[in-house]
């Protein structure tokens, strides 16, 4: 495989700085502020979507930043795996600045500068790691989202927001220091470097590294990028659902925790690889370990009654279906579990966007409040029950796609285990989304709402998750772009 | 060694050494306060720009005494002005000289009483700190060492807080008591060489329980120093008290000391020992590291919990050092220079907090960040350099350190780890605190800003967290060939050939 050194890279990951810096100076107009956000974003996305063709040709695009010592350097690669995050997330932050502005003024959100200045550092943690090219960079980038995101957790410095800050920091610090760092450092003792390796099958670890060690450090990477959600340190994420809903959206739904089961997914299978995964049968275990997850977090999420809780708990449930994936070790797995973290990150921002919405027009929170809302509200409810499809798996929107290759991969894997998770999942999605939806859509509207008639939120918010539920079924449709870059992964 | 050959040329080490003193003199001429503060700031200035020369006339390609001069002193005891630097020494005396001018920047307006005697007091800490560094004769090192305990007791007993008696006289006692430990180990080696020369001890098949004792002299005499658990709790006391220079020349130099003594002399003179001692060590180091971070994550006090984030801190330092391995004392190495740039900055950030509320207490800068912005952007990088953020100077010192480690024990690295996460627990929360607050914050609407003044004081440390974060190269480089050297001298055929001769 080629490796071409390209500074768009470089350019690419910068954008977000310099919109952060761009929006902090013009914090005192608010209109000029939210046009730098969007420029930035735009800048993103535009360099991401350049260097798709060089990738889809098989190019690796490289660029190195800092050389700190031997084997240990600050540098981006683009390759197929990285597209996939870079281009969902770039673009998702688009239609995010739209929505935000139309959320934060609808509320009339204090400290917004601080909240749009933080969003744009936190899309330059993510993009860095999406572009990472080894593990050093990879850590960084995590951290730095890390970090970033914690003003937007307790933006709103009443209690509540601090005591989900602190709980953010704590899970996601400690995991990060106390088991990837020793992890990571223990690699480059073994190794000489932190260099991912350039396919999926051979990792980086020695031939002569033991069972003992190699499960060891796996197990360190598994659990350290805790913004993977997977249980028991995944507290941080309903924790975190007191952030302002754009947030909960657009990091909490695509950048954030896809950092976390991206760089879960990165380290699986370019430290480890997939023969080494294989020889030491890590793949199944790792399989059968979030399925945990994945039903424990449904069934929490059927008990929630407020919406953003019942979307977080179903988040961390989903994001398991990409390492559920990935572990199964089989192509059509793989394939499902990397193009999860796209399709994934348009539907449930689009939930996200939905909750936002409701909550903005009518300020409320819990689901048993909702009923006739849909009527008032039909493109808000529509988008609603269109991304719940996608999370129920329904064709012919975008979970579908993943959720079909799942199950190929669980089935080439001979795992009727995994078969039976994944459909009971799949009922138990739908047994907390459907209520939703049909509640919205159905139930008899409350006298307080007769009293009280109020239409959609305002169109800055209407058309992001108009859009993003739209191209939920267009990727449904034609998956063929994500699809694409994930098949150039498999060796 | 090779013999030490004086290298000739100008004495450019006498004169860094002893400007200092002779700028010492002019102040105790000189009239009025501020004038006083002006000289002595540019004073300092040009010994920091004075110092950077040493990167022109300094090989690093090489790991011998370099700038060498040697002059008899008293012949009868074969005594001799002997000056030296490597590559390890020559980071130290950048960093003290770059400290220096900070110092006095930060106590512009937080000394107002006996200013002249102040500032002596600095100027002959700096004339005692840089010949420390140098001192390449075992009894010119000795009285420098000693001649920078006067100056400090003085600093922190004069123009010290409340309890600034007691903070000194601890101080002075369990220094002096190490510095009798470090006099009786440096006539046991005169006696058994003949010579006070320090590379002449170097290397020599001194018999293992010679070197065990030995060792133990040097070993509490710098374990005091650095400071290492349980030898600690002057450290604390002193920092407290101590004015805001006071706690940046101790953070940032005087612990380098006892680490700068273990590279020195533990490693090169005594490599049987070491290797004995070694795992004992390496287990104190650990109890350090936890021990700090547990006791900085109690705090209330600003200055308490930098204090004991120190030990944290130098634990990680004797952990790399006493892995003896290349990248442990690589890493070591960074970790104290790192560790004088950040722990520094936090001092005259707390010390900046202090003159504005007049406390050091952690709840009344609670959400303090919100008037003093660019404060809080500059503390909060120093934060996360303190908790080795990756990207910021000790997070490559830390991380070459734990790779050292993991060479030797990876149950001991491991047992280690808790003590990372509790450095970014307690630095957090105190980011947390000033930036932040609760719900309940007092009220700091009247507090200005950061001035001038102050932003100069953190800017340079602040460039050189990312610059040494980023690009530690050259940093590394530096020290390279005398780390190698030093490792050399403790696990190399020296050490065993001591073995088998006895």
């Amino acid at each position: 495989m080629e490796s071409v050194p390209d500074i768009r890279l470089l350019l690419a990951v910068l954008a977000p700085l310099v919109g952060a810096g761009a929006v902090m100076a013009t914090g005192r107009r608010p209109n000029l502020r939210e046009g730098c956000s969007l420029a930035a974003a735009v800048t993103l996305f535009a360099l991401t979507a350049s260097l798709v063709p060089e990738v889809q040709a098989g190019k690796t695009l490289s660029w190195t930043v800092f050389r700190l010592l031997p084997g240990l350097t600050v540098s981006l690669r683009a390759d197929a795996m990285s597209m996939v995050f870079a281009l969902s997330a770039s673009f998702l932050w688009i239609v995010a600045v739209f929505y935000s502005a139309g959320y934060m003024r609808g509320l009339q959100e204090h400290a917004q500068t601080r909240f749009n200045t933080c969003f744009a550092l936190a899309l330059f943690g993510a993009i860095g790691c999406a572009f990472a090219d080894n593990l050093l960079t990879l850590y960084l980038f995590y951290e730095i989202v890390s970090v970033c995101t914690y003003p937007l957790v307790a933006h709103h410095q009443d209690a509540e927001g601090y005591e989900g800050g602190r709980k953010y920091m704590t899970y996601l610090t400690a995991t990060a220091k106390g088991l990837v760092l020793p992890a990571m450092v223990l690699i480059y003792v073994l190794t000489g470097t932190l260099d991912f390796a350039q396919d999926i099958r051979s990792g980086i670890l020695p031939a002569d590294c033991g069972r003992a060690v190699v499960t060891g450090l796996y197990i360190a990477c598994l659990l350290g990028f805790a913004k993977n959600g997977i249980m028991p340190f995944h507290h941080w994420l309903p924790g975190a659902m007191v952030a302002p809903t754009p947030v909960s959206a657009l990091l909490h739904a695509v950048a954030v925790v896809k950092v976390g089961v991206f760089s879960t997914v990165r380290v699986m299978l370019y430290v480890f690889g997939v023969d080494r995964m294989e020889a030491f049968n890590l793949g199944l275990p790792t399989a059968y370990f979030v399925s945990i997850t994945i039903l424990v977090a449904s069934v929490i999420a059927l008990t929630k009654d407020n919406l953003k809780a019942r979307l977080a708990y179903s988040t961390v449930s989903q994001l398991s279906y990409v390492i559920l994936g990935v572990a199964l070790l089989k192509p059509a797995g793989i394939l499902g579990g990397v193009v999860h973290i796209a399709n994934h990150a348009f539907s449930k921002i689009t939930l996200f966007f939905c909750a936002g919405a409701i909550y903005v027009a009518t300020h409320k929170k819990n689901i048993s409040e909702m009923s006739g809302l849909g009527r008032v509200m039909p493109f808000t409810f529509g988008a609603f029950a269109v991304a719940s499809l996608s999370m129920i798996g329904a064709p012919p929107v975008a979970g579908f796609v993943s959720k079909w290759y799942l199950l190929n991969g669980a089935w080439d894997a001979g795992s009727t285990g995994i078969l039976v998770v994944l459909l009971a999942s799949t009922l138990l999605n739908a047994a907390y989304f459907v209520p939703v939806v049909y509640r919205g859509f159905f139930g008899a509207a409350s006298p307080e709402d007769a009293a009280h008639p109020h239409g959609e939120a305002s169109a800055a918010m209407v058309i992001p998750l108009t859009l993003t539920a739209a191209i939920s079924v267009v990727i449904g449709f034609y998956p063929d772009l994500f699809v694409q870059f994930a098949k150039a992964i498999l060796p | 060694m090779p013999p030490l050959t004086p290298t000739g040329g100008p004495p450019w080490l006498t004169l860094l050494i002893f400007a200092p003193l002779a700028a010492a003199l002019v102040a105790s001429m000189l009239r009025g306060e501020r004038a006083l503060r002006v000289w002595t700031l540019l004073f300092t200035l040009i010994e920091a720009v004075a110092s950077l020369g040493l990167l022109w006339v300094f090989d690093p390609g090489t790991a011998r005494f370099q700038l060498v001069e040697r002059w008899r002193w008293i012949p009868a005891l074969n005594l001799e002005y002997a000056l030296g630097v490597d590559g390890v020494s020559v980071l130290l005396i950048l960093l003290t000289t770059l400290v220096m001018p900070l110092c006095v920047l930060a106590s512009w307006t937080y000394i107002q009483t006996r200013v002249r005697e102040f500032l002596i007091c600095l100027l002959l800490m700096e004339t005692a700190m840089i010949g420390v560094f140098c001192a390449l004769d075992f009894v010119l090192f000795f009285v420098f060492w000693e001649a920078m305990l006067i100056p400090m007791a003085l600093l922190i007993g004069v123009w010290g807080g409340a309890r600034r008696v007691y903070a000194a006289l601890k101080f002075f006692i369990y220094t002096m008591a190490g510095s009798v430990l470090l006099l009786v180990a440096i006539i046991a080696l005169y006696l058994e060489t003949g010579s006070f020369n320090i590379p002449d001890m170097m290397g020599r098949p001194y018999s293992p329980t010679f070197q065990l004792w030995v060792f133990g002299a040097f070993f509490v005499s710098f374990a005091i120093k650095v400071p290492m658990f349980p030898f600690h709790t002057w450290l604390p006391a002193a920092h407290v008290e101590a004015p805001t220079a006071g706690s940046v020349i101790l953070a940032s130099i005087l612990l380098k000391m006892g680490t700068y003594g273990f590279l020195r002399f533990c490693l090169p003179i005594t490599p049987y020992a070491t290797k004995v001692f070694a795992p004992w060590i390496l287990g104190l180091s650990v109890v350090a590291i936890l021990y700090g971070g547990f006791t900085a994550l109690a705090q209330t006090d600003l200055k308490k919990l930098v204090a004991y984030s120190s030990v944290g801190h130098m634990g990680f330092a004797t952990l790399g050092i006493f892995s003896l391995t290349r990248a442990g004392l690589e890493g070591a190495t960074l970790v104290m220079i790192n560790h004088g740039v950040t722990t520094g900055a936090l001092f005259i950030s707390v010390g900046i907090i202090y003159e504005r509320l007049h406390s050091r207490d952690l709840g009344a800068s609670a959400g303090l960040g919100k008037q003093m912005p660019v404060f809080a952007a500059l503390l909060g990088l120093f934060c996360l350099s303190s908790l080795a953020f990756p990207g910021t100077n000790s997070f490559i010192g830390e991380f070459l350190v734990l790779a050292g480690g993991f060479q030797v024990s990876t149950g001991m690295v491991i047992c280690a780890v808790p003590g990372v996460v509790l450095a970014a627990a307690y630095m957090l929360r105190m980011l947390q605190r000033f930036a932040y607050g609760g719900t309940d914050n007092p009220d700091h609407s009247k507090i200005p800003d950061l001035g001038i003044r102050e932003i100069v004081a953190l800017a340079p440390l602040a460039c050189l967290v990312l610059w040494i974060g980023l690009h530690p190269q050259p940093v590394v480089h530096l020290m390279e060939s005398s780390v190698a050297n030093i490792l050399q001298q403790a696990t190399g055929p020296a050490g065993t050939v001591a073995l088998v001769s006895h």
